[in-house]
């Protein structure tokens, strides 16, 4: 029953991105075809033959009927920029993202997590300090920056542009390996950012627990202390945790963008840069309705996953 | 209260940072002669490491990239505190009506509020910058009308807490409408914490702010920190290694940033009691 009803809402907040997708692109100030063909030579007919191709004129409802229908048929219309449908060129940059997307959430809980977890332990000491300091320091950085930063520290020593270079050889083990070598500084960028808030997270839910009697009832029985630790608290205290890793799962989206600008990754995000540049709203269109989708259906299994994961939900 | 922040050191330091930022915001302008930042106007080198004469070295035009940073303290912090002013203005607005009056109204407002929270705030950001024309406003815009959930969901918790104690309820017996309720009970008690709320937006506004201007959204006629690593990226400070171009604005945002959070987790610290 709760699963039904957070079903519901998932397929509701779908609608509502679609919805938001369609009139932040059409109930703007402006034609879009003159914003899109700024400072390139066109006549009012090519203008007028543009319009007449991206069906911008018709009536507003008329032209959300389409959009509507297309997109429920997987169409997200066709890119301005790049000639083509949206959902085909999306579809070719989602490989390299996931890649560097999938490799820094997997470090990045993993170490937020133990670091949050032994911080909230030995609360007040000289490790708990650092970790926090560190991680709200991390916090303020910008990711685009501390990727340049590392890109001029390494210099040299691991490639900052693109994903893999012309030059490898075309056998497996290599063109792995030189993807490997250039997933290097993209991924620590963005497991940084991202792993100082899912340890900050982690660290306040151990604490929340810290004081529960459960687990002095743990240290009555004799428990050694780490046994007390990975027995009894972690497990109690990871469930939230790991809840709101997949909450902020827009936290990583948008260190995706930023990351893939400045190391010319060619994934979602550089596709996002491209669309903000040209502009071509089509495409900007379609980037938005893909991640947001994304981001809702993530959500979905976070309240799936808790579900199945802690068996107290299901009474409340 | 005042004493019992001071007993914050990380809070009472952010606010000496702080404190040295706004004056630096405020005094450039009025002391930079306008002609040492235009580009047509400059004579030194371009990439000029540091030496006596510029002492954060010069960009890739040749202007003094002290007198940038400095200039651009105030459109970051300008950018930073409209934009959680506004952010945390519909938030405390969303979040009280949702948990004052029940009904459809709050479901909708909660269901919207639930929607905005999930999203991710910088590709909406984006997006509506990107359809916007050019300037502050836009970006200010940008961030206020993306980042206002977080505090629309504290208050609406806040604000069910204090209607569910009894002196509110005696309140209302004794014939105190909506409007009293909220004005004498609901918002008194919601201020300190949607205070500590905003010194925790502003941080947030001014990382999105850099990352606006990074992508090229930003005011084009306005220098900001994160403007200035727009043009350290676009023009290769990197591959130069022109560290003096790339270090300065990022430490700016990073103290300022920090600040503005150690300020907020030391507020946040003093109106919560402890448990």
């Amino acid at each position: 029953m709760r699963l039904l009803g957070r079903a519901g809402g998932a397929a509701l907040s779908l609608l509502m991105v679609a919805v938001l997708g369609f009139f932040l692109f059409r109930v703007v100030p402006g034609d879009p075809v003159v914003s899109m063909t700024r400072g390139r030579p066109t006549t009012p007919e090519t203008q007028a033959a543009l319009r007449a191709q991206f069906g911008l004129d018709l009536p507003l409802h008329e032209q959300f009927f389409r959009y509507f229908t297309s997109l429920l048929r997987g169409d997200l219309g066709t890119s301005f920029t790049f000639r083509r449908p949206v959902a085909e060129v999306v579809l070719e940059r989602l490989g390299p993202t996931l890649l560097l997307v999938g490799t820094s959430t997997v470090i990045a809980v993993a170490l937020g997590l133990w670091l949050g977890v032994l911080a909230a332990w030995r609360r007040g000491s000289a490790f708990d300090r650092v970790t926090t300091g560190v991680s709200l320091t991390l916090w303020a950085v910008p990711t685009f920056w501390l990727g340049m930063l590392l890109m001029m520290v390494t210099g040299d020593f691991f490639p900052s542009r693109g994903m893999r270079d012309t030059d490898t050889a075309p056998d497996f083990l290599s063109q792995a390996l030189d993807v490997g070598h250039h997933l290097v500084l993209p991924s620590i960028t963005l497991v940084a950012v991202v792993c100082a808030e899912y340890a900050l997270v982690m660290r306040s839910s151990l604490l929340e627990e810290l004081h529960a009697p459960y687990l002095t009832t743990a240290r009555a029985k004799g428990l050694r202390d780490d046994l007390v630790r990975r027995r009894h608290a972690v497990p109690n205290a990871v469930l939230p945790a790991i809840t709101l890793v997949f909450l902020r799962f827009g936290l990583v989206v948008s260190g995706a963008i930023t990351t893939e600008t400045v190391f010319s990754w060619p994934g979602l995000g550089l596709l996002f840069y491209d669309a903000l540049t040209g502009p071509d709203y089509f495409l900007l269109q379609g980037l938005l309705v893909v991640t947001a989708g994304a981001v809702v259906v993530m959500n979905l299994l976070a309240d799936v996953l808790h579900g199945v994961l802690d068996p107290r939900v299901k009474v409340v | 209260m005042s004493s019992k922040f001071l007993t914050h050191r990380t809070g009472v330091a952010g606010a000496a940072v702080l404190a040295v930022a706004a004056v630096v915001a405020v005094v450039a302008p009025l002391l930079i002669d306008p002609g040492s930042l235009d580009v047509t106007r400059v004579t030194a080198a371009a990439w000029q490491a540091p030496d006596a004469r510029h002492w954060l070295g010069t960009d890739h035009t040749g202007r003094s990239v002290a007198l940038l940073l400095a200039q651009g303290a105030g459109t970051s912090l300008f950018v930073g505190l409209t934009a959680a002013v506004l952010a945390v203005g519909i938030g405390t607005a969303v979040g009280v009506v949702s948990g004052h009056f029940g009904g459809l109204p709050a479901g909708v407002l909660l269901r919207v509020t639930d929607f905005f929270l999930v999203l991710p705030a910088l590709v909406l950001a984006i997006a509506l910058s990107t359809v916007l024309p050019r300037g502050l406003g836009t970006i200010i815009l940008a961030i206020g009308l993306t980042s206002w959930p977080s505090t629309a969901r504290m208050v609406r918790a806040q604000t069910l807490t204090i209607e569910a104690r009894p002196f509110v309820e005696r309140a209302r017996a004794l014939g105190g409408g909506h409007a009293h309720v909220i004005a004498r009970h609901v918002l008194p008690s919601v201020v300190p914490l949607v205070l500590v709320n905003a010194t925790l937006a502003v941080a947030s506004a001014i990382v999105a702010e850099s990352t606006l201007a990074f992508l090229g959204l930003g005011d084009p006629a306005r220098i900001s920190w994160g403007a200035m690593l727009h043009q350290a990226q676009l023009h290769g400070a990197v591959p130069q290694g022109a560290w003096w171009f790339l270090l300065p604005p990022g430490l700016a945002i990073v103290a300022v940033v920090l600040a503005f959070t150690l300020v907020g987790r030391a507020l946040e610290a003093v109106v919560t009691p402890k448990r």
